[in-house]
């Protein structure tokens, strides 16, 4: 075998190096929980009508992103604290509560969730975090599930429970995260407060049914405004109604979100050793 | 005392601040600060129906009326065409040579220059005025976000999407927008033309482009 050059030993004490450090930084960073690939009936049918949705496995982050990691990004990114956002991307209420540009404050504890966050900001997190916002098909289906089981929705009871948070006033401090897991480990998902997905500007929610002949059916191109499906399941579709009415620059006290990853087959075979 | 340092201290100063005010005064011009409503915000490539490729911010400085479509649209997006096109012949012809009318498509995937170059010209887009563009996936959302376009891609490949169209100043502020399909909406044209005034009169026009 061949001796190895000076060079070549930097080379390798340096990628070693490199290795250790990314292995460092993956271990501090955000916990995210696999999901396997599935199909389920949703309350918005990818055809408008009655397919099922599919989604393939991805991971979720186990909580809603905090204030603490909220400003360690507004830190790192300057370009969105709330004194230099430019308008198009938050309104004027975007991280209000926070007592000043960089300082979360006594209203907006470390380990809440972070709130009154736009879309844009919200993506532009996940994007340094080598994550992205989840569709709305990949929250629904991770937020189907209760402690033990994967589909939880067709439990009156459980449905009930769920609802029940949405009665309470919005006007109480907000808990920290890390509520009970569900069944794939990850908490919060109902509960705590409602959360942004990427394709909000898809949730084009009609009143009802639209008729051949409706003026309103001239607007979209294709299938028109979405029916929703699963009426017996308020607490989906209060979420979907919320966040329908949301332009992708505004921010609410209630309004939260997490991050996704995409699973490439390699990490799988990977995590499977 | 022939040497007066004072008298040359200040005739110095005087030259010194004579040019650092030409310098502030060309980089103000050259770098005007982009308003933060600015669609001209996000930054991303954009190619056209020619193939050629430049930043969607290289649109600053003409008045703009923009929508987005896919090509394999077969009801709603040959109106909302017509519909600009409608716009586009209100404008007398004098005033028409500062405004641009952009066409964003939402479908990256199967809307290459080929199909995007098909449309024009069978639909005899002015390629003065007229770019249909595409950009990859990711950036549509944004896009339509900015824009306030909804859209929604169907299990088939459609596309459920809104047909609005957007007025947007040179400076990439949303001056108004329509979503009235078939003819100009008639206070749409009206703020287009006033738009197009107030861009000629400050002659942001032609030293921009």
């Amino acid at each position: 075998m061949k001796r190895t050059t000076r060079p070549q030993r930097f080379g390798r004490l340096f990628a070693e190096l490199a290795v250790l450090l990314l292995l460092a930084t993956t271990t501090t960073a955000a916990d995210y929980r696999a999901l396997p690939a599935g199909t389920f009936n949703s309350v918005l049918p990818p055809d408008g009508k009655v397919a099922s949705a599919k989604v393939d496995a991805f991971a979720m982050r186990s909580v809603p992103v905090t204030n603490e990691e909220f400003l360690a990004f507004v830190q790192a990114n300057p370009q969105w604290r709330r004194d230099r956002v430019a308008a198009v991307f938050a309104d004027p209420r975007y991280l209000a509560r926070w007592s000043s540009p960089l300082e979360a404050g006594p209203d907006a504890r470390p380990h809440q969730p972070v709130t009154e966050v736009s879309w844009f900001a919200a993506r532009a997190y996940c994007a340094s975090e080598k994550a992205r916002l989840p569709q709305w098909h990949e929250w629904e289906y991770a937020a189907a599930a209760d402690t033990d089981r994967a589909d939880a929705r067709g439990d009156a009871r459980w449905r009930e429970r769920i609802l029940s948070w949405y009665a309470r006033p919005s006007t109480e401090p907000l808990a920290e995260v890390g509520s009970e897991a569900n069944f794939y480990g990850l908490r919060d998902l109902h509960g705590l407060v409602w959360e942004w997905v990427d394709d909000v500007s898809a949730l084009m929610v009609g009143g009802d049914n639209r008729e051949q002949g409706d003026p309103d059916l001239l607007r979209f191109c294709g299938a028109g405004a979405l029916s929703l499906k699963q009426t017996e399941n308020f607490a989906v579709l209060m979420r979907i109604a919320m966040l329908s009415s949301l332009k992708a620059a505004d921010t609410t006290r209630n309004l939260g979100f997490r991050c996704v990853r995409d699973i490439h087959p390699l990490q799988e075979t990977h995590r499977a050793e | 005392m022939r040497n007066n340092p004072f008298k040359l201290a200040l005739l110095f100063s005087i030259a010194l601040l004579a040019v650092l005010f030409t310098i502030a005064a060309s980089a103000a011009e050259a770098a005007r600060p982009l308003p933060g409503e600015s669609v001209y915000q996000l930054d991303f490539p954009v190619t056209d129906q020619l193939g050629i490729s430049s930043p969607w911010a290289s649109a600053r400085g003409k008045v703009q009326v923009v929508s987005m479509f896919y090509t394999s649209c077969r009801y709603v997006c040959p109106l909302l065409v017509d519909t600009l096109k409608r716009v586009e012949n209100s404008i007398p012809e004098a005033q028409r040579r500062g405004l641009q009318l952009r066409l964003i498509s939402f479908d990256p995937a199967r809307d290459d220059v080929a199909a995007l170059a098909s449309v024009a010209t069978k639909r005899k887009l002015d390629p003065a005025r007229w770019r249909l563009l595409r950009t990859s996936a990711d950036h549509v959302r944004e896009l339509a976000a900015v824009l306030d376009i909804q859209y929604r891609q169907l299990e088939d490949g459609e596309f459920n999407h809104a047909s609005r169209i957007v007025l947007l100043d040179p400076d990439g502020r949303i001056l108004a927008s329509s979503e009235k399909l078939g003819s100009a909406d008639p206070p749409f044209v009206a703020a287009t033309m006033e738009a197009l005034d107030r861009a000629n009169q400050s002659g942001s026009v032609d030293t921009v482009r």
